[in-house]
């Protein structure tokens, strides 16, 4: 009898640690969030005291004044995921299928960044496409830039850094689900008349629909949710809902107009998120 | 799309193609021609080179040296989907996210053939298997996937269909079905089949020409009748069922037949079943064509006395027996169950006879261990 109950009652002995995390860490502070987003200021009351008082408008008037900030972080987010999955597919692929005994030498190299802060890195890039840089001297000198343009403080900028500190999750699961191929169904599709490029095109690339899709939204939800990089590399025209929902919290103390944003950007990723995963289709591939 | 029109058909021919990898040789000089229509089995066992000639053919390797035609075409540089010829892959490699309809389709919708029910639909009949249209790879089973993967080759009706090991992950009684089969299947569309394998009575029980492989190179091409009775080499003789090579020599000759002496015993060989250079040779003797009889009762034929049983299997349709010579060689027996007398006994004395005519002579100076060694049912083999 206490063999059976033990049994039962263990997949939920083993859940209960993450379900404990979650709940202190995750469900608590979103419910702390969504209260505090709903509050308004306490009449004569101090800088950064709010009451309950249900005012489902706080999200109308936060959504109305930030559009554009809005708008700006999802195309920056969709810009940098493209710019991504440009480059790391060919990377990912390379690793895969062609760098021999080097794979686990370059799988390294590109989880290397890690090993330094997420700050530091793109502080590093201001320094890289600053005037001392050796980026836009360069440029300047074969002409693609003007004597008068600059790179940092630009979208430019930040589209860069966020490809740049996103890159090695767009290339993980891109490598992960390209490794899993078996190169045999990629002869398989020469030997049946299929050239190089429909290959790729019928054969390869929906096989590795699976890590396109996961590794554009490990890129695409954090960038949307960015104000590192357009901190770091932009300029107050180029800020992101990221910067906003920062400021508001941390130097304006406005906690409800923030905590509103909060959710308005989770909500729209969500919705993002799953439109894209139903296009996609990825639960028909293996 | 490429050419792969009917206008590339006709002999494949393999003149003297080398492929080396590094220091390497995989395949040493090899020339081959395949007649339009056969079976042809390329047989060895690991790692001689069948499966780099297979794939030079299909076009996934280039040859170091050589040439290799189609007809009158030149095809050793074409690219693999230039050439009229469609592979059964070792593991199928079927396209896992397509349904089987799709899988099957994929080559004639490469082909830019837009109307390609009736033809699916034809193959899918011909491997009894049309249910199965609208599933996915990974939900058939293994013998299904290989009719499959069939199925995918043969709708292109190309010039030539390549066999990688395509039993070779199949359990021993569907592999039996599935050569059947396959036998059936190839008279039935009429293509060439060119097909790889390490299993020697697979190969037999298919192809009408078989090529023995060796080292990377081919030790012998026939008709399975050819290489299993009149085998030219120790390697043959031993990779081709199981062989009992004596040593002997020529004492001279007796009409169309050669006398030979076995340690002291003469027995006579016929000429042209010896493809001995002097006169040092092997004599061999197939373990089904010898008879045994204990010592006094009469024989015909070849005779070698002074022999005893050393050992005894039964194993139903016959009785092997191990018979140790006086010159210490132990000699395999196998005699049929079929005359009702009572199998000999361990340590009986007995006398060893043959039909001279099944006789066969090796040079003297064979290694006669070559190709007895065990081959490992490895998939993944080369």
């Amino acid at each position: 009898m206490s063999a059976t109950l033990s049994k039962v009652k263990l997949p939920y002995l083993l859940l209960l640690p993450g379900f404990l995390f979650l709940f202190t860490f995750f469900i608590l502070p979103i419910v702390n969030l969504a209260q505090t987003s709903t509050q308004t200021p306490i009449a004569n009351g101090d800088t950064g005291q709010y009451e309950q008082t249900l005012r489902f408008s706080n999200y109308v008037d936060a959504f109305t004044e930030n559009q554009e900030q809005f708008a700006r972080s999802f195309i920056f987010a969709l810009c940098a995921t493209v710019l991504a999955l440009a480059i790391a597919y060919p990377l990912a692929y390379a690793i895969a299928f062609k760098a021999g005994r080097f794979k686990n030498f370059l799988l390294v190299l590109v989880v290397a960044p890690f090993l330094v802060s997420f700050l530091l890195r793109t502080v590093a890039w201001k320094q890289i496409l600053g005037e001392e840089g050796f980026v836009v001297p360069t440029l300047r000198t074969i002409g693609i830039i003007g004597e008068s343009t600059t790179l940092t403080s630009t979208s430019f900028a930040v589209v860069m850094g966020m490809t740049y500190n996103f890159l090695p999750f767009m290339t993980l699961p891109l490598y992960a689900s390209l490794e899993r191929i078996d190169p045999r169904t990629m002869e398989a599709s020469g030997d049946l008349y299929a050239n190089g490029i429909t290959t790729f095109r019928k054969v390869t690339l929906p096989l590795s629909m699976p890590g396109v899709v996961a590794g554009t939204l490990l890129t695409f939800i954090p960038a949307a949710g960015d104000y590192v990089n357009a901190a770091i590399l932009g300029s107050p025209n180029t800020r992101m809902i990221g910067n906003v929902i920062e400021s508001r919290y941390f130097k304006i103390v406005d906690y409800p107009t923030a905590a509103a944003l909060s959710f308005t950007l989770m909500a729209a990723i969500l919705i993002l998120v799953t439109i894209y995963i139903r296009k996609a289709g990825t639960e028909e591939l293996v | 799309m490429a050419d792969v029109s009917s206008a590339t058909r006709g002999d494949l021919r393999l003149t003297r193609i080398t492929k080396s990898y590094g220091d390497f040789t995989a395949v040493n000089d090899l020339s081959l021609t395949i007649p339009e229509g056969s079976f042809f089995a390329l047989l060895g066992p690991s790692g001689c080179g069948k499966t780099t000639t297979l794939r030079m053919i299909a076009g996934l390797e280039e040859p170091t040296v050589g040439s290799i035609h189609l007809g009158s075409t030149d095809i050793t540089t074409k690219r693999p989907y230039q050439r009229p010829i469609n592979t059964v892959f070792q593991n199928y490699a079927l396209f896992p996210h397509l349904t089987i309809f799709e899988n099957i389709a994929f080559g004639l919708r490469r082909r830019g053939i837009k109307s390609v029910d009736a033809d699916v639909n034809k193959v899918l009949e011909l491997v009894e298997l049309p249910h199965l249209a609208q599933r996915k790879p990974t939900q058939l089973s293994g013998g299904q996937q290989q009719r499959i993967a069939l199925a995918r080759a043969i709708v292109n009706r190309p010039a030539l269909l390549l066999l990688d090991e395509p039993l070779g992950a199949l359990d021993l009684k569907l592999r039996r079905q599935m050569q059947i089969e396959l036998k059936w299947i190839q008279r039935e569309v009429g293509l060439t089949f060119v097909h790889v394998t390490h299993d020697q009575e697979e190969a037999m029980t298919m192809a009408d020409t078989i090529a023995v492989m060796n080292e990377g190179e081919i030790e012998q091409m026939g008709s399975p009748a050819d290489l299993y009775d009149n085998p030219e080499t120790a390697f043959v003789a031993n990779f081709l069922g199981q062989s009992n090579l004596i040593k002997g020599r020529i004492e001279g000759t007796d009409g169309d037949n050669l006398v030979v002496d076995l340690f002291g015993q003469k027995i006579a060989l016929p000429k042209k079943r010896s493809h001995a250079v002097d006169n040092s040779i092997y004599a061999g003797i197939r373990p089904e064509k010898f008879r045994i009889s204990l010592v006094g009762t009469p024989t015909r034929g070849n005779t070698l006395t002074g022999g005893r049983i050393e050992d005894v299997s039964y194993i139903g349709v016959s009785t092997q027996y191990q018979v140790l010579m006086p010159w210490g060689q132990e000699l395999m027996v196998f005699e049929q169950n079929d005359d009702g007398v009572a199998p000999f006994d361990k340590g009986d004395e007995v006398v060893i006879s043959w039909e001279p005519g099944f006789t066969f002579a090796l040079r003297g100076d064979e290694d006669v261990e070559a190709g007895t060694e065990v081959i490992p049912e490895d998939l993944d083999e080369e």
